[in-house]
């Protein structure tokens, strides 16, 4: 792999710099722009701006290039960063995405559109959303989503605030499991300690790998039921649901969409079904890509709308008595309430939720059922697979949902370690999992593994006798 | 109609799915669902002529001139994104080794040096994943700052009441009370009032520049000087960014913490909403305080930084690292633009927003700064023309739907009466702007005219003007079928 950093100097005439990119302005359209205006020139439109401000030459940014060196520079970069057999999950999953999907999703009319303040030009955009609120709230069993939010770390923050602004209470502490994915933990505590707010740790028992409840009392906001928890296993939704109720507390699903195809809707859960859903969109159809741009879902009962964060777009009528789309409930929103707006956010990922509509759109009930039962027989495959190799085996006794702890014991390390055994896997190609030593040193040499409806039977079998061969050759050093 | 109206049960998009389900027998029934969620049950073919139906229906800047004053929007380069979506960027995992990702994490670091260059700070995160996240982290660092020295009676936030509405809100969220200031009748930031709202309360200045009135804060260094004296620090809201960009460095202004709207000044597309992608520089003094992951050079290997990296940091605003692709299309575009092409963005950006404000005035349109140069953009006022016509700026703006130009924004900044602030931007050709002007004259002559005309505006929309009080009144935010 050579990836010096290249200069993209010119070394051909055909590859100068191109002077005015972007810019459409003919030497005549400036004359006469400047006549009209009466300025002498360009600079002199900026004599507003005192001279000794002006800046220099940019250093560090190099001269420009055609768009034929940098899609060579972009491909070499790709090219280098490769293909991957990927099994590591946590909460970010590698699902087909349609073709259709994205080469929709890019059209000019939706890409290059604004937020729909406008609602008579943007009813595209808006009529979308409506879909896709319809769509989230079916998913999730409850009665309103927003338009999404950043990402579900981020989504999880706000509904953690919104649990502290609905819940008629004034606690203003948190429960949240460590079975909680370890950074939106960290996401949730950036966002909410600056405005008082305490969050409380929950233990998970250490064989079945689901959370305990406190049996202290205690008052409480909230408290955060992740389904499946970030070990993949199954809490009991129904009995921690009531809890927080019994408690005075919200009720905060955090779950994973694809599973609501499969698992019981968060609607649904205990006696009388969660407050809020919350989670992460990217399942539904956007790319792995690094990290983002995903989205934040986020649902709630009716009687919680009003403290709900984000956008939110509602069905009405125009002049003539026609359906039509606008945005509604904006006196929740920053523009207009400033300081004592529900949040400072003005940002939906609309993007990708035209993605994510159009991939629950093609899947449909039975084709997102398909999607979460064949990666999670694939799992359990896997697992099954694995286990079988001496010195590994399952963390935890709970069901778990495509997503599985497995322990590698210390006799077969045999003073190696479950990063080196990843290591050994990437030299086949293979991303073997996520390594949770550092977040959960309790669990010993652990990795979380995940596998997807991607996945084929030899792709299966190349990852477990690769471990078989690393293992042994350990044992056997 | 909606996509649920195509819908019929059984039918499916067959060749997207899995051949088979797979068993899960081994989740106890209490935890399965027992009834199926009401997606939609389409064909392939319907859910790409609904769709793109759907588009047809938004104006956007690939149809469009969109001068929308504040949101920048100009074009947003075709490389960007199909470079950005190589497959070998799409298929990688976020929580991939480093090694894995070299190609993307150089572009990252590459992009994180370009952005501190052109800001003049001393370094840059590009964690937040929008505008106001990328605020809610440059206020989390002042408040980091203060706390780990022990100031901590500073908890006011000082904001111009020109502001938009997400300087405020950020405040409120990073626990400060805030304190507005008013402008002078030239647009300014009005100093004495600065001066008198100052203290040792104060935790830090909000201020866009230039402001949200579409000019330059000529006094900037001097009021910059008596927030730092107070010992606050100085935020820079980056949203009019592109009338600067290459021109004039915040860092050289002497603020302290910026946030820079990369949907905006580099050209990554709003997308109907989002996403954006909100990078924030800081001064020496606010390094450690970054929030993470940034991108570390070690030697010509590029990672991720942790908390062991940056342990006094605001903490992660993401589960992964921001947003991503969006970073990519900016990074592209910068390569694109280069050093020459950044330095012109803020010349033909001006030199098109004072030529509309030039051809306007002439027209007979009134300007709120009539005194002043635009920016990047400028204010008109229609109050007068509301006071004689009864129409208003929101009836001018659904007219020039009509005209097939987006509308400008309205109504904002809210100091300015019946306002249109118009933002061209530099990839607009004279020929375009010319286009939009004649509309505007057109319009001006409507309502004097006619004016029920224009007050019953847009005409030849796939809708008319919308009930926004039945939206909120009956809310109906979520398709029920009848029963």
């Amino acid at each position: 792999m050579n990836l010096r950093r290249p200069t993209l100097a010119p070394n051909s005439k055909f590859l100068a710099p191109n002077k005015m990119p972007f810019i459409p302005h003919t030497p005549d359209d400036v004359t006469a722009m400047l006549g009209t205006i009466g300025a002498a020139s360009i600079d002199a439109l900026f004599d507003e701006i005192p001279p000794a401000l002006k800046s220099g030459k940019l250093k560090d940014v190099p001269e420009g290039a055609p768009e034929m060196a940098v899609t060579r520079l972009m491909h070499e970069r790709a090219a280098a960063d490769g293909f991957w057999s990927n099994f590591i999950g946590a909460g970010v999953y590698e699902h087909h995405i349609p073709a259709a999907i994205w080469q929709i999703t890019t059209r000019g009319e939706f890409y290059s559109a604004y937020t729909p303040y406008q609602a008579e030009a943007s009813q595209g955009t808006l009529q979308l959303i409506y879909e896709y609120q319809t769509m989230m709230t079916r998913l999730t069993g409850l009665d309103a989503s927003n338009a999404s939010l950043y990402d579900g770390a981020s989504a999880l923050a706000e509904a953690v605030l919104m649990a502290v602004r609905a819940n008629k209470g004034k606690s203003r502490r948190v429960l949240i499991p460590k079975t909680v994915h370890p950074t939106y933990r960290k996401v949730v505590l950036t966002t909410v300690k600056n405005q008082g707010i305490e969050l409380v740790e929950l233990d998970y028992d250490a064989v079945s790998g689901t959370t305990v409840l406190p049996t202290e009392p205690g008052e409480f906001a909230g408290l955060v039921i992740p389904q499946p928890n970030f070990f993949g296993v199954l809490e009991d939704v129904h009995a921690m649901t009531d809890w927080a109720h019994a408690h005075h507390a919200m009720a905060i699903a955090l779950v994973n969409p694809t599973s609501l195809a499969v698992l019981e809707a968060p609607g649904n859960w205990g006696q009388t079904g969660a407050d809020i859903a919350c989670g992460e969109g990217q399942p539904l159809g956007a790319p792995m890509a690094s990290g983002g741009p995903y989205f934040g879902f986020m649902c709630c009962r009716q009687d919680f709308v009003r403290q709900m964060p984000g956008r939110i777009v509602g069905r009405t009528v125009d002049l003539d008595g026609k359906p039509g789309f606008s945005l509604t409930l904006q006196a929740r929103e920053q523009h207009i309430r400033r300081s004592k707006a529900t949040s400072n956010i003005c940002t939906n990922q609309g993007l990708v939720v035209t993605a994510a509509t159009q991939y629950m759109s093609l899947l449909g009930p039975a084709g997102l059922a398909k999607v979460a039962s064949a990666s999670h027989a694939n799992t359990v495959a896997l697992a099954d697979k694995l286990c079988a190799i001496p010195g590994v085996k399952r963390a935890f006794t709970g069901a778990c949902f495509h997503e599985v702890v497995l322990q590698l014991d210390d006799a077969t390390l045999n003073g190696t370690s479950a990063a080196n055994v990843l290591r050994a896997l990437r030299a086949q190609g293979i991303l073997g999992g996520y390594d949770l030593t550092a977040t959960y040193p309790e669990l010993g040499n652990a990795i979380l593994v995940c596998v997807t409806e991607t996945k084929t039977v030899a792709d299966l079998d190349a990852y477990a006798s690769q471990l078989a061969r690393i293992l042994s050759s350990s044992a056997t050093r | 109609m909606l996509i649920f109206d195509h819908s019929r049960p059984g039918r499916t998009a067959t060749a997207q799915l899995p051949a088979a389900g797979g068993s899960l027998a081994d989740i106890p029934a209490a935890f399965l669902r027992r009834v199926a969620p009401g997606l939609p049950e389409v064909s392939e073919l319907d859910v790409v002529r609904h769709y793109t139906r759907l588009s047809q229906k938004n104006f956007s800047i690939d149809t469009q001139f969109y001068p929308l004053g504040s949101c920048t929007m100009k074009y947003n380069p075709r490389a960007c994104n199909s470079l950005a979506m190589l497959p070998q960027f799409l298929a990688r995992h976020p929580a991939a080794p480093d090694e894995t990702g070299q190609g993307f994490l150089l572009s990252m670091f590459e992009l994180q040096e370009m952005l501190k260059d052109v800001t003049g700070m001393a370094g840059v995160s590009m964690a937040p994943m929008a505008g106001a996240h990328g605020e809610f982290a440059g206020v989390a660092m002042i408040r980091a700052y203060h706390d780990a020295r022990g100031d901590t009676a500073r908890r006011e936030i000082i904001v111009p009441d020109a502001a938009h509405g997400t300087n405020p809100a950020t405040a409120t969220m990073c626990g400060y009370t805030v304190k507005e200031i008013p402008t002078d009748a030239n647009g300014a930031v009005d100093i004495e009032a600065l001066k008198a709202a100052v203290g040792p309360q104060t935790a830090g200045l909000m201020l866009t520049n230039p402001s949200t009135l579409g000019v330059f804060e000529k006094r900037i260094v001097e009021i910059l000087k008596i927030v730092h004296d107070a010992g606050g620090l100085a935020y820079y809201d980056g949203a009019n960014l592109n009338a600067i960009l290459g021109y004039v460095r915040p860092g050289d202004m002497g603020f302290d913490v910026i946030h820079m709207n990369l949907h905006k000044t580099f050209s990554t597309p709003h997308g109907g909403g989002g996403p954006g992608a909100g990078p924030v520089g800081v001064a020496t003094r606010l390094l450690p305080f970054m929030p993470i992951p940034l991108v570390l050079n070690d030697n010509g290997f590029y990672r991720l930084a942790t908390e062991t990296d940056v342990p006094q940091s605001i903490g992660r605003m993401s589960a992964n690292m921001g947003n991503a692709g969006v970073l990519m299309r900016a990074y592209i575009y910068a390569r694109l633009l280069g050093r020459e092409g950044m330095h012109r963005v803020a010349e033909y950006a001006t030199l098109n927003a004072n030529y509309v404000m030039a051809r306007l005035r002439e027209a007979g349109f009134e300007l709120a700064y009539p005194e002043r140069r635009a920016s990047h953009e400028f204010i008109v006022t229609l109050k007068k023309l509301k006071d004689a016509t009864g129409v208003s700026a929101m009836d001018f703006a659904k007219r020039l739907l009509d005209y097939g130009y987006h509308a400008p924004t309205t109504y904002f900044p809210l100091l300015v009466p019946e306002c249109l602030l118009i933002e061209p931007t530099e990839t607009e050709s004279r020929e375009t702007l010319d286009g939009f002007i004649d509309a505007m004259v057109k319009i001006k002559h409507e309502a004097e005219t006619n004016p029920d005309l224009v007050k019953g505006a847009p005409y030849t929309l796939p809708v008319r003007r919308l009930d926004d009080v039945k939206a909120a009144r009956e809310l109906d935010l979520a398709y029920k079928p009848a029963a």
